[in-house]
């Protein structure tokens, strides 16, 4: 088992990082060159399209699936009827792969048989709603379906922490006459830490990861404006023939990572007693 | 129940059958999967099954970016299919150079293929260290101006016969709500399209500057310059262009929608199949109408390395089938592209594809982007194309001056 783990992860990651500083084209070759990809990669435009890309997904998808998976669990929370229906309903969207999120959405998003069209059937002639072929706004197109998809599950995840939640403690904040939203906020919340914590990560992972709904729904176009980073390591790697140039960019992914892992797990998990 | 039991029976059968006649199945990998494309592969198919194999199509669709990964993966893999397509070129030079790919100079020195082959660039481009590696089965050029006579008619203007023309008629098709460009989002399309503006815009000898010498002096400049402005005009004609796949585009055309598409002779086997006749509802304008000349390029397939005695039998046979002259026609003629023989009848071809047996005949020809430029080069052009092509507000000045430090890293 820890053979494996070794082999796979660590022996898989250092390999990776070691040919990332040699001109590999279509297969691995040690013949070094410093760090010219990197040098190449950071002078990209497609790439730092593509970062720029990620970061905003990657910060509305955050706080928006965070915001709207609580609000729709607290909804649900408060001792509805069919509630197991619509739990249904809500987490439905997740058991489909983001290749068929990508394409549907493609479809519902396409000016001429989707959302704009309807509206337009509707009578409203000048509704112009057209995400996917606009440079501006095409990030947007990603972002609702991605949320489509995603929001199910985080609902699930806040519901079990919401359940989680001891009666005695909404009866407590009942008979002080706390407002039901200052419980929600300062009492349930805080409570909630590590629902929080496991959320954000199983999110977040799936953020630096993104690929196949951007590969479905829009391939990276118009031009450059839905680029992502692991889309850039795929099609260096592999369609370009390019692998020194893939390694350098999926280190950089893996270092971004690293960046905002490691500080974090020190407070998280480094500091244990603080809070008991 | 009983349809079941027929199926099961007949199943039975096949394997049986298969391993009395020693038939074998080989699988052929190739991204073909267009109308016309697919109506191509099956002559092969046809022929191949007729010398008692059997091929196992490996289609895999969404063009030649998403299908290379996936042979190549499979080759180096270690899970090798029988044979595959590349582009001619240098898209497999490193599999050859790994020892990957099956030498076939045996089969080529006894069927004289060093002979037969035409143009000789064909040949040296399937022969690494005088050994033979791939099997040359078609000529494509991608420098073609495909107009639709219903287009130009809707607009009452008399269909152009250059690409100044085809710019100056624009503002009536659009008029008249056609698109004046017909153009696939894809990369490898902007590109392509920017490709085959070089040499009818600037002439063969800057273009083979460019690709052939690298010569990034010659790219940034003012002859480039030229060609990106017309680029300019041409992602203009474009704008409203809103498909993803070259048939799409070519249907636009076909259908009247579109006034013109630059794209390669394979458009034509869309044509075909949809029932239009060359000269009558569509034209052809090689090298724009602009510098009639044909890049030579095209599809060649490769043989991987194979354990089985009895597969690599199969790919001799399949090697000898795809140069056999009966099936280079069968093939071509579908395909939209010529014959890679000089020695077999073409009788049978259109207008579009005499013009290019002309050019060709005359010599005028260069050769293809993928021959030149490594992938990883072409790749680069793909990103800056795909960008230039669908960002109105990136100038042509900056686009050249990016395009000039690609040409300046390429090897």
């Amino acid at each position: 088992m820890i053979f494996t783990a070794l082999v796979v992860f660590l022996g898989g990651t250092i390999w990776t990082i070691v040919y990332s500083f040699t001109n590999s084209k279509l297969l691995p070759r040690l013949r070094f060159v410093g760090l010219d990809q990197y040098d190449r990669l950071w002078s990209t435009p497609r790439w730092l399209a593509s970062i720029e890309n990620l970061f905003i997904y990657g910060i509305l998808s955050l706080i928006l699936s965070l915001l709207i998976g609580f609000i729709l669990a607290a909804l649900l929370d408060q001792k509805i009827r069919f509630e197991d229906t619509f739990r249904t309903i809500f987490l439905y969207p997740f058991a489909l792969s983001f290749i068929v999120t990508g394409l549907v959405w493609q479809w519902l998003l396409n000016p001429d048989f989707g959302v704009q069209s309807v509206v337009r059937s509707l009578g409203w002639d000048s509704f112009t709603f057209n995400p996917l072929y606009d440079q501006r706004i095409v990030i947007y197109g990603l972002l609702i379906a991605g949320l489509w998809q995603g929001t199910g599950l985080v609902m699930c995840l806040m519901l079990a922490g919401l359940r989680g939640i001891d009666e005695d403690i909404w009866k407590a904040a009942r008979v002080d006459g706390i407002p039901m939203w200052k419980t929600y906020l300062f009492i349930v919340v805080p409570m909630m830490r590590p629902v929080f914590i496991t959320t954000l990560v199983i999110i977040a992972s799936g953020i630096v990861r993104l690929y196949d709904l951007v590969v479905a729904q829009t391939s990276g176009g118009p031009g450059h404006a839905s680029e992502v980073p692991a889309k850039y390591v795929y099609d260096y790697m592999f369609a370009a023939q390019n692998l020194g140039q893939g390694f350098a960019a999926s280190t950089m992914m893996l270092l971004s990572v690293v960046i905002v892992v490691v500080p974090w797990a020190y407070l998280e998990f480094g500091g244990r007693d603080r809070r008991v | 129940m009983k349809i079941l039991k027929a199926l099961l029976a007949g199943s039975a059968m096949l394997l049986c059958g298969g391993s009395v006649a020693s038939a074998t199945d080989l699988e052929v990998t190739h991204w073909w999967t267009s109308g016309g494309e697919s109506a191509a592969v099956a002559e092969f198919a046809k022929a191949f099954n007729a010398t008692g194999n059997h091929w196992v199509d490996g289609a895999i669709a969404g063009g030649g970016n998403t299908a290379r990964p996936v042979f190549v993966s499979r080759i180096t893999g270690g899970d090798p299919m029988g044979a595959t397509m590349f582009n001619q070129g240098r898209q497999a030079e490193e599999l050859v150079e790994a020892g990957l790919m099956r030498d076939l100079t045996d089969i080529a020195t006894k069927e004289k293929w060093s002979e037969v082959i035409r143009p000789k660039s064909l040949y040296d481009g399937c022969t690494v260290d005088g050994k033979v590696y791939c099997v040359p089965v078609n000529i494509h050029s991608w420098q073609w101006l495909w107009l639709s006579h219903k287009a130009f008619e809707d607009a009452g203007v008399p269909v152009p016969t250059n690409w100044d023309e085809f710019v100056a008629a624009a503002p009536a098709l659009e008029k008249a709500g056609k698109i004046p460009l017909a153009l696939g989002r894809q990369a490898w399309q902007t590109t392509g399209a920017f490709n085959v503006l070089i040499p009818a815009i600037a002439g063969k000898e800057t273009y083979l500057k460019v690709y052939r010498d690298h010569d990034a002096e010659v790219a940034a400049g003012p002859e480039i310059a030229k060609v990106f402005k017309a680029a300019d005009e041409a992602r203009k004609l474009a704008a409203k262009s809103n498909v993803q796949d070259w048939n799409q585009a070519t249907n636009l055309v076909i259908t009247g929608q579109a006034g013109g598409q630059i794209m390669g002779d394979w458009a034509q086997g869309e044509f075909q199949v949809a029932g239009q006749v060359a000269g009558k509802d569509y034209s052809c304008l090689p090298g724009l109408g602009v510098n009639a000349l044909i890049s030579v390029g095209g599809d060649a397939f490769y043989f991987p390395k194979l354990s089985d005695p009895e597969k690599s039998k199969a790919q001799e046979v399949l090697a000898s089938t795809m140069l056999n002259p009966k099936t280079q026609v069968a093939f071509n003629l579908k395909k939209g592209s010529v014959p890679v023989r000089g020695d077999v009848d073409l009788a049978a071809a259109n207008d579009c594809m005499k013009k290019g047996l002309q050019i060709l005949a005359d010599g005028n020809t260069i050769p293809d982007p993928p021959k030149l430029n490594t992938e990883d080069t072409n790749n680069q052009l793909n990103d800056l194309f795909v960008e230039f092509f669908s960002t109105p507000s990136m100038t042509p000045e900056d686009a050249q001056k990016r395009y000039a430090e690609i040409i300046a890293s390429a090897d």
